[in-house]
């Protein structure tokens, strides 16, 4: 067992339980121990802690993205779980919650088993694997439900693409009902979709690329809205992208559904006038959307419509972005530029506090998931993220630990150095730079 | 060079004045198919690479003939849809298109901005010759010049753009160079083929095609798609036709001189009926001539080295030896 | 770039013409023009952009003075011929040839204001064997400064004027300069 940690003098924000001073985190057996006082003085008194100085940063529950695509099984040319969970840590994320869509899909206990396996050998960050709602994705075999939530999946999905079947949608419901874990929807209607590879509207016309209308994710959205009405079961939205969804998840909440949703960094930091260049590290789906969705977007992070922030980290490698927009396939990296990208989008222009910022990417999202977790109370595990919010960094794609380097941020000037990411009580990751100045 | 740039990608990216300026050009190769030796050398050493991603025999013949006007040497690549994935073939093709030194790269791709790939990717000049749903800018000049050459203007004249405008590249390339050379554009078609917030463009919307063609000076219609028309996005070509096609009933709104255009290849009787096709107001076969015009400019123009110029030698340089238009002694390159 | 008149700074030196002479330099051109081929029949004169052709409608109206015949002018834009072309940025601006009459069977005579290196010349041959087959092509010009590159010498010359490769020789014409004369100047560096 590692020896006992103590966090100095860092601010400690812990929105699960509204506390915002600095003051010593301690940590023993893997588990919080206690904030300064509180924490037992025998372990104070033991001489075989580990002290690290952090004062000037910010300590906080482990972050988790509830959305993240490793591709191991099958596609590790893209990603593998190791490279997966290095990208995490380093982006301060303590945990990840990762796709189905792997080839093949985790549809059965054996994979579900193998990525849990896999990541506890790593023993970085956790991963929580979410499972396919059918055999294969294929949308029209239920997949074994209860005992893949035995093996260890957090919820179900068939992300990438969409559960089509209104019939296997209010089925899935009804099953997870009383297993408390939510179907994770893929808001996208196929045909509405079509070809489509970006958001349509007056930049899909002047560049001339097919577009795919908002009312594709929304369409689905509201179609969930009443299965999840209709069943009592919980639907969670998958990266939300258009102001149309966040009105229905709105009202669908205030009728007291059970509807969650998520959106991710590149939505509220992007347009479609990023695509104007054709550049593919602009390509993802749902695609970036207008000025009028992006602001629909903040609103329903700060008003609480969207319950958390992740990222849909889609790692592709090199040769397959390298094409012509149509080809190139959908998605972009996250997991190391998600926490920037969120403060500069959020907190930066004062949409949000910083503690709301944490509420977002911890608890609301361990809630969504139905889990406990998020918060540095004594007796939950320790898994913590410190950040300076205002050291800033330059995005290098080159320097990711992902194998993906697709993404679109490139260069940008972002705030919120990671300094230490802590899970169970182990340094996970920590900067080079922290690791001199935080001793 | 055009615009300060080594490619020609679309109309978007160039004033007024620029557009301009390759009409002025085009007019001097125009004449140029007139003389007995319809060829100047120009081009010569250089080679043009004709890469058809896309099946088309009109514009490809037009950019080869144009080619060879100029003396360049010209080599053709042509697929439709072979085994490897799109993305490969682009990428591939840029890598050998370095290894062989062209000079200028003619590009026809079914994906919107393919030739911006290949122009990113290639110090050769690359000239787009219709990308997906995007642009066909040598065909936006080509009506430009045939309008220009037609009518003796282009600021004012009321033009009229009628069918599938969503899927039409040579629409786009037309809208961008009417408008910026200040022309009232108006179009009309069906509005499952109406691009979402399209009056951005600065053009007027109109309800039906008559409500178009109403008082126009041109009337351009755009070539219907068969292949599109599976689906949701119109019931039939007889529909299409009844509704959407230009007719000599129809054309009675326009000016009484007005000038008819299209692209090519003709659907007749469905866009447009046989006897508007053949009739006094078209210039459709005129369209086809100023292309190779139009299109020798193009290539002249870009056919300028993009790399800095060597420092001058002994010999006094073109610019001081300007006043008496002497050529200096320069190696070829 | 080279679109343009001359770009760079030049001193103006000395005037070796001024109206008068130039005027009657043209005159003696247009004698001599006649002379040589034994009256007006056949003559094309074809004045290389920009100010060989207003030197040739000049040297055209002298003729119609004195001989009563309105020949043919015609201009030619040598831009698509020059040898220099990919060795430029930006290409020059193409102004139209414009030959009124078919040149086969005809004496051409070429006309432009200097004749230096001889690739203007050159280029301004290559274009005219393009548009038909003369009889013959001969080249009038209104100086001659030297320093010849490729082998090709005037027929009619309206002045020798030796010059360094530092200096420049200027034709002013009233048609496109405001007014006439023909000066020499100094590059400056």
């Amino acid at each position: 067992m590692t020896s006992p940690l103590c966090l100095r003098g860092g601010r400690i924000l812990d929105p699960a339980r509204g506390i915002d001073r600095a003051q010593d985190l301690w940590i023993d057996q893997g588990k919080v121990a206690g904030l300064g006082e509180d924490a037992p003085a025998a372990l104070r008194s033991r001489k075989d802690v580990q002290i690290v100085d952090v004062r000037g940063a910010v300590v906080c529950p482990g972050l988790v993205d509830i959305h993240v695509h490793l591709r191991e099984p099958g596609q590790e040319e893209k990603e593998t779980i190791e490279t997966g969970v290095r990208a995490a840590v380093r982006g301060g994320f303590a945990a990840v919650a990762c796709m189905p869509n792997t080839s093949p899909p985790l549809d059965d206990r054996p994979r579900i088993e193998y990525v849990r396996r896999r990541a506890a050998e790593l023993g970085l960050a956790r991963v929580f694997p979410i499972a396919a709602v059918t055999v294969g994705q294929q949308g029209e075999q239920l997949v074994e439900i209860e005992d893949l939530v035995d093996a260890g999946a957090v919820a179900i999905t068939d992300d990438g693409k969409p559960v089509r079947n209104a019939e296997i949608m209010r089925r899935a419901l009804e099953l997870t009902r009383e297993l408390g874990i939510p179907v994770i929807q893929h808001a996208e209607d196929p045909d509405l979709k079509g070809t489509g590879v970006m958001h349509e509207g007056w930049v899909s016309t002047r560049i001339g690329l097919k577009g795919i209308p908002d009312i594709a994710e929304s369409v689905i959205v509201a179609r969930d809205a009443l299965l999840a009405e209709r069943t009592g079961g919980r639907v969670h939205v998958a990266h939300v992208s258009a102001a149309r969804s966040v009105q229905i998840i709105r009202q669908a909440k205030a009728r007291g559904i059970h509807m969650t949703g998520e959106t991710a960094p590149h939505y509220l930091l992007l347009t479609d006038e990023a695509v104007a260049g054709y550049s593919p590290s602009a390509k993802m789906n749902p695609p970036l959307r207008s000025e009028r969705d992006r602001d629909a977007l903040i609103e329903a992070i700060v008003d609480g419509t969207l319950d958390c922030l992740a990222t849909d980290h889609a790692p592709h490698t090199d040769i397959e972005k390298d094409a012509d927009f149509d080809s190139a396939p959908f998605g972009i990296v996250g997991l190391e530029t998600a926490l920037g990208c969120y403060l500069k989008a959020l907190v930066e222009p004062g949409h949000l506090s910083l503690m709301d910022l944490i509420e977002r990417m911890t608890v609301g999202a361990y809630r969504v998931l139905g889990r406990p977790g998020g918060t540095l109370e004594a007796g939950a595990e320790a898994d913590v993220t410190v950040f300076d919010p205002e050291s800033r960094f330059t995005v290098r794609a080159s320097e990711f630990e992902s194998k993906g380097r697709n993404t679109p941020f490139e260069g940008w000037d972002l705030p919120g150095r990671v300094l230490m990411t802590v899970v169970g009580g182990r340094i996970a990751y920590q900067t080079a730079t922290s690791e001199a100045t935080l001793r | 060079m055009i615009g300060g740039k080594k490619d020609l990608l679309g109309l978007e990216d160039l004033s007024a004045q620029e557009i301009t300026g390759i009409l002025d050009t085009a007019r001097t190769f125009r004449e140029v198919l007139d003389r007995p030796i319809p060829k100047v050398p120009p081009l010569r050493g250089m080679t043009a690479a004709n890469l058809f991603f896309e099946a088309s025999t009109r514009t490809r013949l037009s950019f080869e003939l144009a080619e060879k006007r100029l003396s360049a040497d010209t080599v053709n690549f042509q697929t439709s849809g072979s085994s490897v994935s799109k993305g490969e073939t682009l990428r591939d093709t840029a890598r050998n298109i370095e290894a062989m030194g062209i000079h200028l790269v003619v590009v026809r791709h079914q994906a919107s901005g393919a030739p911006h790939y290949l122009a990113r990717h290639l110090d050769a000049g690359v000239i787009n010759a219709g990308d997906g749903t995007h642009e066909h800018p040598t065909q936006g000049l080509l009506d430009l010049y045939t309008m220009r050459a037609e009518r003796g203007r282009i600021a004012g004249l009321k033009v009229a753009i009628i069918g599938d405008v969503m899927h039409s590249r040579v629409a786009r390339s037309n809208i961008w160079g009417l408008t910026k050379l200040g022309a009232e554009v108006t179009i009309a078609g069906p509005p499952t083929m109406m691009p979402a917030e399209v009056e951005r463009f600065g053009v007027r919307v109109a309800k039906s095609v008559d409500e178009a063609i109403e008082g126009s000076d041109v009337v351009n219609i755009l070539r219907i798609q068969l292949e599109r028309q599976r689906g949701a996005l119109y019931p039939s070509l007889r529909e299409y036709a009844r509704v959407y096609g230009v007719t000599r009933e129809r054309l009675r709104r326009a000016r009484p001189d007005v000038t008819v255009m299209h692209p090519g290849p003709m659907n007749r009787g469905v866009e447009i009926a046989q006897d508007v096709a053949d009739g006094e107001h078209s210039v459709i076969l005129q369209q086809v001539t100023n292309g190779v015009a139009v299109r020798m400019a193009v290539l002249y123009l870009l056919s300028g080295r993009s790399e800095p110029p060597e420092a001058p030698s002994e010999t006094p340089t073109v610019e001081a030896t300007k006043s008496h238009d002497e050529p200096t002694l320069s190696p070829r390159r | 770039m080279p679109t343009g008149e001359s770009v760079e700074a030049v001193r103006e030196k000395a005037e070796i013409l001024d109206g008068e002479g130039l005027r009657r330099a043209i005159t003696r051109i247009a004698h001599e023009i006649i002379e040589k081929n034994g009256g007006a029949e056949g003559l094309v004169l074809a004045g290389i952009r920009r100010r060989g052709y207003p030197l040739a409608q000049r040297i055209a109206a002298k003729i119609r003075e004195f001989e009563g015949v309105d020949l043919p002018v015609g201009a030619l834009d040598i831009t698509l011929y020059r040898d220099d072309l990919q060795t430029i940025d930006h290409q020059p601006v193409v102004g139209p040839t414009d030959i009124p009459v078919d040149i086969d069977g005809k004496v051409v005579v070429l006309v432009d204001d200097v004749l230096y290196t001889g690739r203007t010349v050159r280029a301004a041959l290559d274009e005219l064997i393009d548009l038909g087959r003369p009889r013959a092509i001969r080249l009038a010009v209104i100086v001659d400064r030297g320093h010849r590159e490729i082998p090709i010498r005037a027929d009619f010359v309206g002045k020798n004027v030796p010059t360094s490769k530092r200096e420049v020789v200027m034709v002013k014409l009233e048609e496109i300069d405001r007014h006439d004369g023909v000066s020499i100047g100094e590059i400056l560096t």
